[in-house]
């Protein structure tokens, strides 16, 4: 029930009464509330917790990150 | 899947693990906060990569688990009313209260629903205006949002027959209480990163300075884990103590602004037993006074005896980082995810449950 999972967010599907989205994981896409992330938009990868996006993903951040821990000797 | 499968290389999970030996001179406690993060480091076997001088110990961040059997039993006794509907998340079900499960309750004929979504709970309401429908919300600050928007949609939209039992737990007093006894047990933090990317940050830094203890804000992949590991060991060795955010990809400093503001709007902290930890200030979140309408415990003020736990269930001390689940005499016998004796048996989250899936007993 907790746990954040990453997905891409493909469509904007309403803006009233709140901003939703469908979300789509791997193989499944969802419903999704987008209201407190109201800068992302379709492309964008948006963490999801149980229903709510908290958080949009920095992809670049994620890149720098992970090609630092990829060079470890 | 992007942002999860590249994150468990590993080729560079073992280097990470590499450079993390190299780095240690002595041993480190180093207590890992989230559920999320136990069920992972257990999952994937991070624990047996370390060097022996590094111990993980798994800490309350289960919310399922710290939620006391006294609230499951307020839930129990709100179920029972015919016009309720009881909405939870799916791994409140079978957590055990002190006579029966919500499970339980459901097979007795009680309207008992999972719902993935806050959401789901309020357009149940909206759709059967006869009759109660009750969300029960546990949780840390993670989804605290959800359950903050959708009371503010209920007011907004007067959806009169929706409440909740807000159960919300914070993490920062936790970590003070945990950090409080006289005897110290963890050198350093894994800061659970999804509560940090609604919160942020700026909670931690006085704990940090206070408590001389190294903060790490770390993911839930194993290369997260190892690298918020590597981070806090050389904090450690270095002897600094400070906030640092190893999970930059979904946490900014200031956290998630509108999900926090959320938050602040419809709920205030008040003090509140946690499962194995007793009694914390300020640990808890509750509906303001403008809000308050919408508490399902004033609104059906229901009669509850006293709560009382499985005597043999050692939960409590698994949930402070005193106890390992294999500690516990009644871990795989009594006590199976079939047969659950405590709620860190039954979530996905808890201790209990990930040893018992993947270092299983026999
Ligand atoms: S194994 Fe079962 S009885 Fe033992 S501490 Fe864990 S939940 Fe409680």
């Amino acid at each position: 029930m907790c746990l954040g999972i990453p997905g891409r967010i493909e469509a904007i599907t309403a803006t009233e009464p709140l901003r939703m989205g469908r979300v789509r994981f791997g193989g499944i896409a969802k419903e999704v509330c987008l209201a407190t992330v109201p800068e992302a938009g379709i492309g964008d990868w948006v963490v999801v917790h149980a229903g709510f996006a908290i958080s949009v993903v920095d992809e670049a951040a994620a890149a720098e990150v992970l090609s630092w821990l990829r060079e470890s000797p | 899947m992007r942002f999860v499968d590249e994150w468990r290389d590993p080729e560079a999970a073992r280097g990470l693990a590499r450079r993390i030996a190299e780095r240690v001179t002595r041993p480190w406690r180093i207590m890992e906060v989230c559920g999320g993060q136990t069920h992972a480091l257990v999952r994937f076997g991070i624990d047996r990569l370390l060097p022996e001088a590094v111990t993980l110990l798994h800490g309350p961040g289960c919310p399922v688990c710290v939620t006391p059997t006294a609230t499951l039993d307020a839930a129990l006794a709100i179920a029972r009313r015919p016009e309720v509907v009881l909405c939870t998340y799916g791994d409140m079900l079978r957590v055990p209260g002190t006579e029966r499960t919500l499970a339980d309750a459901k097979t007795a004929g009680a309207d008992v629903r999972i719902v993935y979504s806050t959401l789901d709970a309020l357009a149940l309401a909206e759709s059967l205006p006869d009759r109660e429908v009750v969300f029960l919300a546990v949780g840390f600050e993670t989804t605290a949002p959800g359950v903050a928007i959708a009371v503010a949609q209920a007011e907004i939209r007067k959806i009169v027959n929706f409440s909740a039992i807000v159960a919300h737990v914070r993490v920062p007093p936790a970590l003070e209480a945990i950090l409080a006894g006289p005897e110290r047990v963890v050198d350093g933090f894994l800061a659970a990163g999804h509560v940090c990317a609604v919160m942020g940050t700026a909670e931690y830094a006085p704990i940090a300075a206070r408590h001389r203890v190294p903060i790490v804000v770390t993911g839930f992949e194993p290369l997260d884990l190892l690298d918020g590991i590597l981070a806090c060991v050389t904090q450690l060795e270095e002897g600094r103590h400070e906030v640092e955010n190893r999970y930059a990809r979904a946490v900014r400093d200031e956290g998630n602004r509108a999900a926090r503001e959320a938050v602040l709007r419809v709920f205030e902290p008040v003090d509140r037993t946690w499962r194995g930890l007793g009694d914390i200030p300020h640990s808890g979140l509750a509906l303001r006074a403008a809000y308050r309408r919408f508490d399902a415990l004033e609104r059906f003020a229901p009669q509850v005896g006293a709560s009382r736990d499985a005597p043999e269930c050692i939960a409590g001390a698994v949930l402070v980082g005193k106890a390992r689940p294999t500690d516990c005499p009644a871990f795989g016998k009594a006590c199976t995810p079939d047969h659950p004796l405590g709620a860190t048996m039954v979530s996905s989250e808890g201790a209990c449950a990930a040893y018992h899936r993947y270092r299983s007993v026999g």
